[in-house]
C-alpha cells in the first residue's frame, strides 16, 4: 500500500507542465487533487514514470464571468466550487451536486479538471459537465483546443486526451431564463460514489417544456445524457403521463452493472425513479421561476 | 532510485527541513520521519479518514498527499491541537461525550470536526454526520461523536 517509484517535478506554467507530458510520451500522470490519483498509486494499480503535479501552475484556480458563462479553472477545488456565489447563482444545481461529492477534506483537495480527466463512472462532476453542456479548454504542445462535454467521456475512465494533454479550463453556458432543476442521488453513505444519481433541468416556454435536460450517473461506464427521455417532453407540461414516459425511456437507455453495491435491476429501477423526482422538482421551480422571474 | 527531493514544511509550528523520496506519503513523513504518530495510518487508500490533517488550515487524507507535496505548506495534526491535561474544547468534549473506544479514529475525527466546525453551521445532527461520513469509526461510537460535536459547535474557541 505505498506507491511505486516515479520521478517528479511539479512545473509552474501550463506550458511547462505540457511539455513534461510530452517528454514522457504517455507514461506521465497530472498529479492535481491527487484524491483519485494517490489510491491508484497506493493500490499500485498505475505505475507512471513520473508524475506531473500542476499544484504549483500558477492561474488554473478560478470561478470568473462572461457576459453568457461561467469560467471555471481546472485546479478549482471542488469545495471552492460548493460554496461559489457565482456558481450558487448561474448553477445551483452544481451547488447542490457538489455536496455530494465525497468528503469535506476530499472535496478540500479534489478538482474539477482531475475529476473530469479521471471519469469516474460514477462521478458526479463528469455528469454535471454534460448536463451544462460544458465546454473544456485543453492545452496540448500544439496549443489549446475545446472539446464539448458531449464528445470527451468515451470509456470508464477514458477520455478524449491524449496523454500529453492536460484540461485547463471549463466553461459552462449561461442556462436561459425560466429554467428549473433537480437534484437526486442514492449512495450507501453520504459522499460515497453514486449508486444512481440523476440531474435534470427543464425551461419553460409559455407554461410548457422548450428545453429538456436530464443526466445520470453510475449506471454505465460512462456519465450520460438521457436523450431519448429529453425529446419526449418538449411541448409538454410535466404531468404524470410525461413523467413516465421520461421514466422508462431512461430505464430503457441505460446498461447498469452489477456490483457489490447495487444489481443491475436495482440500478435502473432507481434512475427512473430518481429521474422523477428531479423532473417534478426541476418542474416545480421552473414554475416558480416564471412566477416571479428567477433566473 | 528516483532522487530525492529536499523540502521545508512547518508542523505544528516547527519548520522541520528533510529530504525525501518523491513517493514518500505524507503521513508517513509525519509519523516516519517526525515521530508524529499521532497521525493513524488505516487504509492508506483515502476510504478512512484516520489520517486526516490540516493542510494549509483545510483538512486534508494525509495518506493522499505526497510528503513532496507539503513544500512550504504548513501541516497540523492532531498533536496541535493541545496535550494531556490541556486540551481544547473540542478533545475535552470527545473526552466528556465518551465519543472514543479504541482511539484508533480520534485524530482523523477531531481534525475533520476542526475544519467542519469553522466551515459548516452544522446546524443538525444530520449535518455532522454527513461532515463526518467520510471517517470511519470501527467501535461504532458515532452516536457520541456525534454529541460530542455537537457540544462544541458555535463555541468559538474550537476555531484556533
Amino acid at each position: 500500500m505505498k506507491p511505486p517509484l516515479f520521478d517528479y517535478i511539479a512545473p509552474t506554467s501550463v506550458e511547462a507542465a505540457v511539455a513534461a507530458l510530452a517528454e514522457a510520451a504517455g507514461e506521465a500522470k497530472v498529479l492535481a487533487g491527487g484524491q483519485s490519483l494517490m489510491p491508484m498509486l497506493n493500490f499500485r494499480l498505475l505505475r507512471p514514470s513520473i508524475l506531473v503535479d500542476i499544484n504549483c501552475v500558477a492561474g488554473l484556480s478560478f470561478i470568473t464571468e462572461t457576459a453568457d458563462s461561467i469560467r471555471i479553472g481546472a485546479l478549482t477545488r471542488h469545495f471552492a466550487l460548493e460554496t461559489s456565489p457565482l456558481v450558487a447563482a448561474h448553477f445551483p444545481v452544481l451547488s447542490a451536486a457538489m455536496t455530494h461529492v465525497a468528503h469535506l477534506a476530499i472535496r478540500n483537495r479534489g478538482t474539477i479538471g482531475g475529476s473530469l480527466s479521471h471519469a469516474d463512472p460514477a462521478a458526479e462532476l463528469p455528469m454535471m459537465a454534460l448536463l451544462l453542456d460544458a465546454k473544456l479548454h485543453v492545452a496540448g504542445v500544439s496549443g489549446v483546443r475545446t472539446i464539448a462535454a458531449r464528445d470527451f467521456f468515451l470509456d470508464t475512465m477514458t477520455v478524449a486526451l491524449d496523454g500529453t494533454e492536460l484540461v485547463i479550463e471549463i466553461m459552462l453556458p449561461k442556462l436561459p431564463p425560466q429554467t428549473g432543476w433537480g437534484f437526486e442521488e442514492v449512495a450507501r453513505r453520504h459522499g460515497d460514489f453514486a449508486l444512481a444519481a440523476v440531474a435534470a433541468t427543464l425551461t419553460l416556454s409559455e407554461g410548457k417544456i422548450a428545453q429538456a435536460r436530464i443526466a445520470l450517473t453510475g449506471v454505465g461506464p460512462t456519465a450520460l445524457r438521457a436523450t431519448a427521455a429529453e425529446q419526449i417532453l418538449i411541448g409538454k407540461v410535466l404531468d404524470g403521463d410525461a413523467t413516465a414516459r421520461a421514466t422508462t425511456a431512461v430505464r430503457e437507455a441505460i446498461e447498469p452493472e452489477t456490483d457489490l453495491h447495487a444489481s443491475s435491476d436495482y440500478r435502473r429501477h432507481l434512475a427512473g425513479v430518481l429521474t422523477g423526482r428531479a423532473l417534478a422538482a426541476a418542474w416545480r421551480r421552473a414554475g416558480e421561476g416564471a412566477a416571479k422571474a428567477w433566473i | 532510485m528516483t532522487k530525492t527531493r529536499d523540502i521545508t514544511v512547518t508542523v505544528n509550528g516547527t519548520v522541520y527541513e528533510a529530504s525525501v523520496e518523491p513517493r514518500l506519503l505524507l503521513a508517513d513523513f509525519l509519523r516516519h520521519a517526525l515521530g508524529l504518530t499521532g497521525t493513524h495510518v488505516g487504509c492508506e487508500h483515502g476510504v478512512c479518514g484516520a489520517c486526516t490533517v490540516l493542510v494549509d488550515g483545510d483538512s486534508a487524507r494525509s495518506c493522499l498527499m505526497l510528503a513532496v507535496q507539503a513544500d512550504g505548506r504548513k501541516v497540523e495534526t492532531v498533536e496541535s491541537l493541545g496535550r494531556i491535561g490541556q486540551m481544547n474544547a473540542l478533545q475535552q468534549s470527545f473526552h466528556e461525550h465518551h465519543a472514543l473506544q479504541c482511539g484508533f479514529c480520534t485524530p482523523g475525527m477531531l481534525m475533520t470536526a476542526t475544519d467542519l466546525l469553522r466551515k459548516y453551521p452544522l446546524a443538525s445532527d444530520e449535518d455532522i454526520r454527513k461532515g463526518i461520513s467520510g471517517n470511519l469509526c470501527r467501535c461504532t461510537g458515532y452516536e457520541h461523536i456525534v454529541k460530542a460535536i455537537r457540544a462544541v459547535v458555535g463555541k468559538t474557541e474550537t476555531a484556533r
